[in-house]
């Protein structure tokens, strides 16, 4: 998974926690450790999906405006990577039963990948961060 | 759009099926998958119903004040198995639907909660199901409710004629 899907999904998670709060970029950029520079191109994204909300002015920040039910985490990682292409052997012509065998093999690893990541809303991320932190 | 709001448990009973029931859950059944099944609804009922009832489970949801045109809203099944590839008991869950129209206000939750209770009540710790990749709804629902990938993996293998 690529760092700003990583991003998204934390900052997704965090606004929908309390989906009345506004949350700054800087505030969520230290809570994770990253820059908000990076952030703030994510959050753009998520404008754009419609599934965030920035109000602008004194105590403003970004709200979650989307459905935390329906939302997977498939939803989000496709907006910043392409997870729509079937599995596909890039140069297939001179390929050898070797390289077809390890082929197989990774096809397996990324079905279960996307089939999982396509079940966990962030209504279920919640509730796994919920017992997460139970656990400390 | 807003999902419903879950009805409050008080309007739902969770309650072990009883024969008259049986029409109903195949035909649910069938509204579902889209085949027609009564002979093998009726040899679970005969398995899981009548037979071991201590450690099988076999619960249907029904409500007098949600789409009282379907009497029973879902329902799912259950067992303990002990000492299959090597586990030690746990309660699997082998059959769950909910009437399509009555999703997202929590009956399955209620179904799901009380076969934790009756796996709990025997002494299980751990409960297990399967479910085909593709089935994004009972995978997801399934998440939800806690569940994660265990310790085993599924493995098959297409038999040559």
């Amino acid at each position: 998974m690529q760092k700003s899907s990583r991003l998204a999904i934390y900052a997704l998670t965090e606004l929908a926690s309390d989906p009345d709060r506004q949350v700054s970029v800087a505030e969520i950029g230290e809570k994770y450790r990253v820059s908000a520079h990076h952030l703030a191109k994510v959050m753009h994204t998520l404008g754009r999906a419609g599934l965030v909300r920035s109000i602008r002015g004194v105590g403003g920040g970004y709200s979650f405006t989307g459905n935390a039910k329906r939302t997977t985490l498939l939803d989000i990682i496709s907006l910043f990577e392409d997870t729509s292409s079937d599995c596909k052997m890039a140069d297939s012509t001179a390929a050898t039963p070797a390289e077809w065998a390890l082929f197989d093999v990774s096809c397996e690893i990324d079905d279960i990948a996307k089939a999982t990541f396509g079940a966990i809303t962030i209504s279920t991320m919640l509730k796994q961060t919920e017992r997460r932190a139970n656990r400390r | 759009m807003r999902d419903p709001d879950p009805i409050p448990s008080s309007k739902i009973t969770i309650r072990r099926v009883k024969e008259v029931d049986l029409d109903f859950v195949a035909e649910l059944d069938e509204r579902v998958t889209g085949h027609a099944k009564l002979d093998y609804w009726q040899d679970i009922f005969e398995r899981y119903a009548t037979r071991r009832v201590d450690q099988r489970f076999f619960l249907i949801a029904e409500s007098d004040d949600v789409a009282p045109e379907f009497p029973v809203l879902g329902y799912i099944v259950g067992e303990i198995r002990g000492w299959e590839f090597g586990s030690e008991p746990c309660g699997w869950i082998f059959a769950f639907s909910v009437e399509p129209g009555t999703r997202q206000l929590g009956i399955g939750e209620q179904l799901f909660e009380s076969m934790s209770d009756e796996f709990k009540a025997s002494g299980i710790k751990t409960m297990r199901t399967m479910v085909a990749r593709q089935n994004q709804l009972h995978m997801a629902f399934f998440r939800s409710e806690g569940m994660v990938a265990g310790p085993y993996i599924q493995l098959e293998k297409e038999l040559d004629d």
